[in-house]
């Protein structure tokens, strides 16, 4: 560990919390439907969008109609998705002639990519057309983005009414994300990032012939305008295979720096879009707080894990760390930082290989995402996800004392507890139930490519991200199969709609209660102690859930590792 | 409560069509315009002919030429196209070696590629990059050690002074962006270029 390391390290910290308060503030102006400077712009297209959908965009939705125009869009835009996949050998843009992607990986995708998890079963650059990667997956990224900010907006409502039949209206919340938040930052992120050398063209493959007369043949496309997408909007899904690895989609070390604090940057801003829209920004720092100090432990310990590398290695006198899987422009630090970022958020971009980091190293993004990517968080996802786990701790705070918890004014019952602890719950079920099948089925076992605890991270590590919806790998597990292909689509879709139905529920009955004024005896939200109390909830529910799984892979490995023990695979 | 398939419909059609073909086609048009060289993906030219991007390594193999990290990077076997056999730095197909700490495969490809370049410049302690492949598998880029290590290789098969090869070197170092962020970096195309230019002076 180096001090310029800690230096990039609180660098990245200081700009995205200085983003955190003015994005936050243009995105509640956007939420709460007054003009913006894009106003005079944006405005006509909205309303014609309206229009033509036969949208009142002041009438707002019951919880349930709120989620059932959440459900019908999304069956639409999967099935939409599933079609074009199956079709792409047909349609235009598709200079390299890729043929239709086969129905269980197309499932794995649509599904994937629906969800906001981006999972790579595909390989990119040798699977999907160019048409495909924009009309697809591109305007997927939008739309999942959208609708979990959406979704996090209807449970801040939720909230800050009292005595409210209503959270808001879907179509709205979604088009105006779409519009004004989502359309405008990536504008001018892609061009940035063709500044930087991301490519952006829709040009076939490029054939060239190297130095030492060898013919190379380079992929390239309308990278740029995606890879900006799927940073903003926490998607994470690569245009090529190896996703922000790649020389093409991250080219420099400035596109990395501003490509992970892209990743954090409305996930951190929602926090403040949270206080300001309950009357209160001390509440959204509180838990931006709470947030952080769990980002900081993490980040440390893969910072402190690469660095050291991997004994088996430095037993051969190498030293500088572990770079297996990692590019030079990047280092230890920028790749360390990346993968506890993507991963505390449900990005799951990679700009290292997480497959080849070391056995602690591996092991804080697996935890990132099984405490439910609470750490800043998916867009909106984070901050429904974080309020999940808040409402358990003023409940448990509330028993510790005896008294009825509130929470901002509201009382916590029994519903808003229950719709809780099923939100948390769906996730160690999807993550763990399904990683046990696959440790016993035939079809399970062929998957990973590593030998001993190493080959059950990368399954435990697969399932754990699909039900977080977060997309990043160990990439070595061969999960284009039918088995991996449609276990990993169930776990994404029940990780994601298992999360925001309940999520929603207790937005509508939070909103339906009415506001008690805050007393002597009310705990107070938005100090040290709520923070650390919030803090041992996550970890003590979210974590220690997962101990057992974690010690049978990266801990034994570790121990394995620390021994100079090796697994030869197939023996 | 009313029906959400039209609003649905109709939205996701409109949505897509901006964010999914006017955004990538306006985007492609203006990033065209503006930076037409970075758009088609930098690259690079000599006598007329391109000959690599400046970001995407090459594979060299010669002792005349700087070589960059290894590459996990695979390719369809000729005669068996289930199967992939090694093809180091395949710009087609992206891929690491995604082999684990513990992985007996890894340690063995380390042991190998370390012998041959202790064997190379004996008592000079081998960087790690140089014997690791990078995530990617077309790192364009290896430290600067790593560069200064094949000195000695490249300026005897070159029939040039040691110091001047260095110099060259010295001069393509990239450092860190203002200080601070990235890590200090040569990238062996444009060093592997700048050398035979100056072979031929």
């Amino acid at each position: 560990m180096t001090i310029n390391g800690w230096i990039q390290i609180a660098l990245f910290c200081a700009v995205v919390l200085a983003l955190a308060r003015p994005l936050g503030g243009y995105m509640t102006r956007v939420f709460t439907g007054e003009r913006t400077f894009l106003s005079p712009v944006l405005a006509p297209v909205e309303r014609g969008l309206y229009r033509a959908a036969g949208i009142d965009a002041d009438q707002e939705q019951h919880w349930l109609t709120y989620a059932l125009a959440m459900l019908a869009f999304h069956a639409l835009g999967f099935l939409s998705l599933y079609a074009l996949l199956r079709v792409q050998a047909a349609l235009p843009f598709n200079p390299d002639g890729q043929s239709a992607v086969a129905p269980d990986l197309a499932f794995n995708t649509a599904a994937s990519f629906v969800t906001n998890t981006n999972w790579q079963s595909y390989g990119g650059e040798t699977t999907l057309s160019y048409l495909a990667q924009m009309l697809g997956l591109t305007h997927q990224n939008f739309l999942s983005a959208a609708t979990g900010i959406a979704l996090a907006v209807a449970l801040v409502r939720g909230f800050s009414r009292a005595s409210a039949t209503t959270v808001g209206s879907f179509w709205v919340d979604l088009t105006r994300t779409v519009l004004y938040v989502l359309l405008p930052l990536c504008i001018l992120y892609t061009l940035f990032l063709v500044s930087q050398g991301v490519p952006q063209t829709l040009g076939g493959a490029v054939e060239v012939t190297t130095l030492e007369g060898a013919r190379q043949t380079i992929a390239v496309g309308p990278v740029a305008s995606q890879v900006a997408i799927k940073m903003l909007g926490t998607n994470g899904g690569g245009f090529f295979n190896v996703n922000a690895a790649h020389p093409f989609e991250n080219p420099t070390a400035l596109s990395n720096f501003i490509q992970i604090v892209s990743i954090f940057a409305i996930g951190a801003a929602m926090t403040n879009v949270f206080g300001r829209m309950v009357g209160d920004e001390r509440q959204g720092w509180a838990i931006l707080a709470a947030m952080g100090v769990l980002f900081l432990a993490g980040v440390s310990v893969v910072y402190w894990a690469e660095s050291a590398g991997s004994p088996v290695l430095n037993s051969f006198g190498l030293t500088g760390g572990n770079m297996e899987g990692k590019e030079v422009r990047f280092g230890i630090v920028a790749s360390a930082l990346f993968a506890a970022v993507t991963t505390a958020a449900s990005c799951g971009a990679v700009n290292a290989m997480h497959d080849s980091f070391t056995a602690l190293g591996g092991m804080i993004p697996m935890i990132n995402m099984q405490l439910g990517e609470i750490i800043v968080g998916g867009v909106g996802a984070g901050l429904y996800g974080i309020l999940v786990f808040v409402v358990v701790t003023i409940f448990v705070a509330g028993l510790m004392v005896g008294r009825t918890p509130e929470y901002l004014g509201k009382k916590i019952e029994g519903r808003e507890v229950k719709m809780a602890m099923l939100a948390i719950l769906c996730l160690p079920l999807m993550m763990l139930g399904f990683t046990a099948l696959a440790t016993v089925v035939a079809a399970g076992l062929a998957g990973p490519a590593n030998a001993g605890p190493h080959g059950f991270s990368e399954i435990l590590y697969a399932f754990t991200s699909a039900a977080a919806n977060n997309g990043s790998a160990f990439g070595g597990l061969s999960a284009n199969t039918t088995f991996y292909n449609a276990t990993l689509g169930l776990g994404m879709l029940f990780g994601r709609f298992f999360v925001i139905v309940p999520a929603l529920a207790m937005a509508g009955s939070l909103a339906a209660k009415t506001t008690v004024p805050a007393s002597a005896g009310t705990f107070p939200t938005h100090g040290g102690l709520f923070v650390g109390l919030l803090v041992g909830v996550i970890l003590i529910v979210g974590g220690l859930t997962f101990f057992p799984a974690l010690a049978l892979g990266p801990i034994v490995e570790h121990l394995a590792g620390g021994l100079g023990q090796t697994f030869a695979a197939g023996g | 409560m009313s029906n959400p398939l039209r609003p649905a419909l109709v939205l996701l059609i409109a949505l897509t069509a901006i964010t999914g073909l006017g955004y990538p086609l306006a985007m492609t048009g203006l990033a065209g315009a503006i930076f037409p060289a970075e758009a088609a993906g930098s690259l690079v030219e000599r006598d007329g002919r391109s000959v690599g991007s400046g970001l995407i390594g090459q594979s060299f193999t010669s002792d005349r030429y700087f070589q960059g990290r290894p590459s996990a990077t695979t390719a369809a076997d000729p005669s068996d196209a289930t199967r992939t056999i090694p093809s180091p730095y395949n710009a087609a197909s992206s891929s690491g070696s995604n082999l684990g700490p513990t992985s007996a495969a890894l340690a063995e490809r380390v042991t190998g590629d370390l012998a041959a370049r202790r064997s190379e410049n004996p008592g000079r302690p081998v960087p790690v990059d140089l014997v690791t492949t990078s995530g990617s598998g077309l790192d364009p880029d290896v430290s600067p050690d790593a560069a200064l290590f094949q000195v000695p290789r490249v300026a005897k098969a070159r029939n040039l002074a040691e110091d001047r090869v260095r110099g060259l070197v010295a001069s393509r170092v990239q450092g860190r962006l203002l200080g601070v962020l990235g890590e200090p970096r040569v990238n062996v195309l444009a060093l592997n270029l700048a050398l035979d230019e100056l072979e031929r002076k």
